[in-house]
């Protein structure tokens, strides 16, 4: 049982910090992308788009190579913070905030060019500054979408296997999420924790399908 | 002509071109676009069929599962099988022992199976998979701790991996990867096993530890002498660890097999002197 909650309160922690992470810049990004169109528009939003399409593994290696120790960001991040992301929980986050921004990014961007721009110049021409408006105006009529992009991230940095795998490993207690445990209680004939593990997960699942689904219910 | 009337009729002129653009686009684009598509699906479907066609009749295949660290080994001794016997197809399926297994049990179409240490080839024994009768060792390896080839520590045997310098050790999951087994009854022994706890990075199969190592992304790893061969330029071998069971392979014809012949065949191979010089190019000795 004790046994089972550990993976399970250690991938919320990992999804639930990846889930901010991906809010704060997906839709800062959206933003961005929704208000102006500048060079390479096109290219980075093929880029932000990628970890959709990849496979995870595909995904894993470039951040093994990347935030590795002898990576371009991992030797930086070693040498001048003392930080080291593989084989951490936070190299998890990593590994789900990657896989899951595309998510946010593309609910977050259809949910703010969706916002009528004559509320927008009508709220600046009352005198309303930039952040105001945004805060005030955009915001509120963008955020039906931009949760439900946040509940699909959630849901698939819960679900976050391979690129984890790669950057964090399985060390039980400190990286072995839900998913990993199970992975490795399957290979290891641990079919009894297994079970328990998989119908842990489709209850947290479920329950936060249901918890977004009124959420978004109430508001309207 | 006036040039204002002349900046009408051109915008005149720019007006009805959008329109009749717009116009195509609804009427025409829809339509054109899923004829274009469903020819291109036919024309797929027809392509494949000829390719499926075209293949040979199904040629003789052999399917063998083994051990991860066998990989280039038996990669070789797979291309030399071919060669003498043209027509054949030999498929590998390389994994820690243990999954293997599972995968044999669970009904995977397997022929051969070779395994990395006693207790993996015990368990498909006892789920009946293997045919007792065919099953023999037929190399023996070395366990050893390695350090990645820049690394400045330096280890003499395992009472040293104690020392603080040493953070990270890969190691072979114990529950699937005989490597990790060996290297866990060895550090058993020692009683070390419980003080490194902390230090371990399991691994899903022993050349997984060995990337962590040339990647230099832990400090130490137990990985097998012949895996160490093969990334010499990334990784050094520290000391040798004596393992309280020698390090066998075994192998064994499953008894699913559908094709127990060819299986012995392959099995002709490896003892026969071609295969025992691969193996030994790769630094496996004789069992």
């Amino acid at each position: 049982m004790s046994d089972a909650l550990v993976p399970l309160l250690l991938t919320l922690k990992v999804a639930v910090t990846a889930t901010l992470i991906v809010v704060f810049f997906g839709v800062g990004w959206a933003y961005v992308f929704s208000r102006c169109r500048f060079w390479g528009s096109h290219l980075l939003d093929a880029v932000f788009t990628l970890p959709m399409v990849m496979p995870p593994t595909v995904l894993g290696y470039y951040l093994l190579v990347v935030f590795g120790r002898r990576g371009w960001i991992g030797d930086w991040l070693e040498q001048t913070l003392g930080i080291r992301l593989i084989f951490t929980w936070q190299g998890a986050v990593v590994a789900s905030a990657t896989v899951a921004f595309p998510l946010v990014f593309k609910a977050a961007r259809a949910a703010l060019e969706g916002v009528d721009h004559h509320l927008e110049s009508a709220a600046r021409v009352l005198g309303g500054s930039e952040l105001a408006v945004f805060f005030r105006v955009t915001l509120p009529l963008a955020w039906r979408g931009i949760l439900a992009g946040t509940m699909l991230a959630f849901a698939r940095a819960m679900g976050e296997f391979g690129a984890t795998l790669m950057i964090a490993g399985s060390i039980p207690g400190r990286t072995q999420t839900i998913s990993i445990a199970i992975y490795e209680a399957v290979q290891a004939g641990q079919d009894g924790m297994a079970n328990f593990l998989v119908l842990l997960t489709s209850a947290v699942c479920i329950s936060v399908l249901v918890a977004s689904g009124r959420l978004l219910q109430r508001s309207f | 002509m006036n040039p204002r009337f002349k900046m009408q009729l051109i915008r005149f002129a720019v007006v009805r071109r959008r329109k009749r653009l717009a116009e195509w686009f609804r009427k025409s684009a829809l339509p054109s676009i899923s004829d274009r598509s469903r020819r291109f699906g036919v024309l797929v479907a027809v392509l494949l069929i000829c390719l499926a066609s075209a293949a040979p009749a199904s040629p003789a295949e052999l399917v063998v599962s083994a051990a991860a660290s066998l990989s280039n080994a038996f990669k070789e001794i797979g291309a030399e099988f071919e060669r003498a016997r043209s027509g054949t197809n030999v498929i590998f399926n390389f994994a820690a022992s243990d999954i293997l297994v599972k995968q044999i049990v669970e009904g995977a179409p397997v022929d051969l199976f070779a395994s990395a240490d006693q207790e993996s080839m015990d368990k498909a024994a006892k789920e009946n998979a293997i045919d007792q009768a065919t099953r023999r060792n037929f190399v023996a390896n070395r366990l050893v701790f390695a350090v990645p080839r820049d690394s400045r520590l330096s280890f003499a045997s395992l009472a040293d991996l104690r020392r603080k310098e040493l953070k990270r050790i890969a190691v072979g999951q114990p529950a699937t990867v005989p490597a990790g087994r060996y290297a866990k009854a060895a550090l058993d022994q020692a009683r070390l096993w419980d003080v490194l706890r902390d230090k371990f990075i399991y691994t899903q199969n022993v050349r997984q530890s060995l990337d962590y190592l040339a990647r230099g992304e832990v400090d130490g790893g137990f990985v097998y002498a012949t895996d160490a061969a093969i990334v010499k330029d990334k990784v050094k071998i520290a000391f040798d660890v004596s393992t309280p069971q020698p390090v066998l392979y075994p192998i064994a014809v499953t008894k699913q097999s559908k094709d127990a012949k060819l299986a012995n065949e392959f099995l002709q191979l490896l003892g026969s002197e071609v295969g025992r010089r691969i193996l030994q190019k790769y630094g496996f000795g004789n069992p």
